[in-house]
C-alpha cells in the first residue's frame, strides 16, 4: 500500500498519572489518491495520528511507512494545513504561497508564476497582494491551501481545516477541496469532527473513539461524486456513521433518529 | 473632520502652555524668588531665540543627536544580534540571564566613574551612556520575541524544509519583530532620558554641555531654555518611533496600538 500504518502506538507521560495512551495501536492502509477522513470526538487522537503521518511526531512503538519508507520526520512530500492556517502575517498572499519555493531557491520568475497559478486556483487572484490579516477566515484557509499545493506534495494532511468557519463558508470550502482533490489527484487525510463533512468528502471514514483514543472502525463511502448532501444514499451513510458512535454506549437503549 | 481634530488639539496645547506660563509669570512677579533661581518666561524666551539665532542650538543639537544615534544604533545592532542568538539557544541564555537581570536595573549614571576611566572624555562617555540605557531593553525583548515565536510557524518551516540560516531571517526575525519593535521603542524611551547626561561629564559640545556651560556662567535662563529644547527633542523622537512602529505593526498584521 501507499501509506501503511502498522501497530502505531503513541503514549505520553503525564504527571501524577504515569503513562497515558493517546492512541491505541492503529493499523491502517491508505491507497494513493484516496480521500480519508479521520472522524471522532475531541481527544480521540486524530491530531496525534495525523502528526505521526506528517512526521512531526514519532510513534512510541510501531511505524508509519510511506512508499515503502519509514517516516522519521516532516517532508515536503506531505504538507500539513493547520486549523489556524499558519500563514505568515508579514507576507502578502503571493509571498506566503511562494514560501517553500523560495526556500528551495526556485528561480524568481518561475516562483512568481507558480504562486500566481495556485492563487488563481483557489480564486484569490484579486487578493494576491493583501496581507492575511486583511482576509476573512475562509480566504485565509484558501491561502493556506494554495501554499500547500504550490509545494506540489503527493499527500495533504489537514487538521480540522474548516473548524473555525461558519456553515456556509465551510460548505463552499468542502466543494473547493473536493474539486482540487479530483483535479490534482492528491492523497488527502482530513481530520474533522463533523459527520456530514466526512460523508461528503471521504472515500473512507476512519471512525475514532476516545478514552483511550483508538480507531474503532473504517466505513466505506461508495457514493458517486459530486455528492448531494440531501440525497437518500448520503443520509443513509450519515446515519450509519451516527450509529457507529452510538454503539459506544451499547448498554443504553437506542433513543434517536 | 481630521482638520477639526487637529485644531481642537492645537487649541488644547496652547491653553495648557499659556496657563503654565501664566502661573510661572505670576510666581516670578510675586518677587519671592531671585532672578538667578527662577528666570522669567520672557527671559527664557529671549534665551531660546538667542540660542536659535546665533546657531548655538543647532550646532549642539546636531552633536547630541549624532551621539544619540551612534549609541542607540550600536545598541540596536548588538542587542538584536545577541538577542537572536541567545533567544534561540536556551541553555546559554539560562547562564547569561542572571547576569543581565542584575546589570539591567543599574542606571548608566552609576557607571560614570568607569566610563570616564575607560573611555576618557569627548564623544565616548555620552555614546556609552546611551548604549547602556538602550541595550538591555532591546536584548531582553529580542530574546523574548524569539522564544515566543508561534510554534505553528516553526512547524510550517520544518514542513517546508526551511533550515538555518534561512529559518532565522525568513521566519524567526520577522515573527519576533513586533516584540523587538516594542523593545526598540522602550529602549528609545530609556535612552532619551540619558540624551544629555553623558555630555555633562567632560564633553565640550552638545545640549548637555550647553546646559552645564550656562550654569557655569550663572545663566539660569539659558539652563531652562536648554531643558525646554531637550523636552521638545525628546517628544519629536518619541513621535517618530511611534509612527514607524505603527506602520510596521500594521504591515505585520498586528493591530496598530498606540501606547502612552
Ligand atoms: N503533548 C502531549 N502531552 C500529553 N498528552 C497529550 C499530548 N498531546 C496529546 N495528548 C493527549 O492525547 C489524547 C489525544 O489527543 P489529540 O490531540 O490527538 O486529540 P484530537 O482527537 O486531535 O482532539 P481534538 O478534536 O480536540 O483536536 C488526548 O487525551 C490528549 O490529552
Ligand atoms: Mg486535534
Amino acid at each position: 500500500m501507499y501509506i501503511s500504518i502498522v501497530e502505531a502506538y503513541r503514549e505520553y507521560s503525564v504527571e501524577d498519572r504515569g503513562r497515558m495512551a493517546a492512541l491505541e495501536r492503529v493499523n491502517l492502509e491508505i491507497g494513493k489518491g484516496e480521500f480519508i477522513c479521520l472522524l471522532g470526538p475531541s481527544g480521540c487522537g486524530k491530531t496525534t495520528l495525523l502528526n505521526l503521518i506528517a512526521g512531526f511526531d514519532r510513534p512510541t512503538s510501531g511505524f508509519v511507512r510511506i512508499n515503502g519508507e519509514t517516516v522519521t520526520g516532516p517532508s515536503e512530500n506531505r504538507i500539513t494545513i493547520f486549523q489556524n492556517y499558519g500563514l505568515l502575517p508579514w507576507r502578502t498572499v503571493l509571498r506566503n504561497v511562494e514560501l517553500e519555493l523560495e526556500a528551495r531557491k526556485t528561480d524568481k520568475k518561475e516562483r512568481r508564476r507558480i504562486a500566481e497559478e495556485y492563487t488563481e486556483l483557489v480564486g484569490l487572484s484579486a487578493y494576491k497582494n493583501h496581507y492575511p490579516s486583511q482576509l476573512s477566515g475562509g480566504m485565509q484557509q484558501r491561502v493556506a491551501l494554495a501554499r500547500a499545493l504550490a509545494v506540489d506534495p503527493e499527500i495533504l494532511l489537514m487538521d480540522e481545516p474548516f473548524g473555525a468557519l461558519d456553515a456556509m463558508t465551510r460548505m463552499s470550502m468542502q466543494d473547493e477541496i473536493e474539486r482540487i482533490w479530483r483535479e490534482k489527484k492528491k492523497t488527502i487525510i482530513f481530520v474533522t469532527h463533523d459527520i456530514e463533512e466526512a460523508v461528503f468528502l471521504a472515500d473512507r471514514i476512519v471512525i475514532m473513539t476516545s478514552f483511550p483514543g483508538k480507531v474503532k472502525s473504517v466505513i466505506d463511502v461508495p457514493l458517486a461524486r459530486k455528492r448531494d448532501r440531501t440525497g437518500a444514499d448520503f443520509l443513509k451513510i450519515r446515519d450509519r456513521v451516527f450509529a457507529e458512535f452510538e454503539l459506544k454506549t451499547d448498554d443504553e437503549p437506542e433513543y434517536y433518529l | 473632520m481630521i482638520k477639526m481634530d487637529l485644531l481642537k488639539r492645537a487649541f488644547k496645547v496652547i491653553i495648557s502652555i499659556s496657563v503654565l506660563t501664566g502661573i510661572w509669570q505670576l510666581t516670578v512677579l510675586s518677587g519671592r524668588f531671585e532672578k538667578s533661581l527662577l528666570p522669567s518666561p520672557a527671559g527664557v524666551f529671549a534665551g531660546m531665540s538667542g540660542l536659535i539665532k546665533d546657531g548655538t542650538l543647532f550646532t549642539n543639537l546636531g552633536v547630541s543627536l549624532a551621539r544619540f544615534l551612534t549609541g542607540y544604533l550600536t545598541a540596536v545592532i548588538t542587542g538584536v544580534t545577541l538577542g537572536l542568538l541567545l533567544g534561540w539557544n536556551k541553555s546559554v541564555w539560562s547562564y547569561i540571564e542572571p547576569v543581565v537581570q542584575v546589570l539591567r536595573p543599574v542606571s548608566p549614571i552609576a557607571w560614570f566613574p568607569f566610563i570616564v576611566l575607560w573611555f576618557g572624555i569627548g564623544d565616548a562617555p555620552a555614546v556609552v551612556t546611551i548604549f547602556i540605557a538602550a541595550f538591555y531593553p532591546i536584548l531582553l525583548s529580542t530574546v523574548s520575541g524569539v522564544r515566543n515565536v508561534d510554534a505553528v510557524y516553526l512547524k510550517v518551516a520544518d514542513n517546508f524544509g526551511i533550515r538555518q540560516p534561512q529559518l532565522l531571517f525568513r521566519i524567526i526575525l520577522p515573527a519576533a519583530f513586533p516584540l523587538i519593535a516594542n523593545g526598540l521603542h522602550i529602549a528609545l524611551g530609556s535612552a532619551r532620558v540619558f540624551l544629555v547626561a553623558g555630555e555633562m561629564i567632560g564633553a565640550q559640545s552638545g545640549l548637555g554641555f550647553m546646559i552645564i556651560n550656562a550654569r557655569n556662567s550663572l545663566r539660569s535662563d539659558l539652563v531652562l531654555a536648554g531643558i525646554i529644547f531637550i523636552g521638545i527633542l525628546g517628544l519629536l523622537l518619541d513621535r517618530l518611533i511611534r509612527f514607524l512602529e505603527n506602520r510596521i505593526k500594521r504591515k505585520w498584521g498586528v493591530s496598530a496600538e498606540v501606547r502612552d
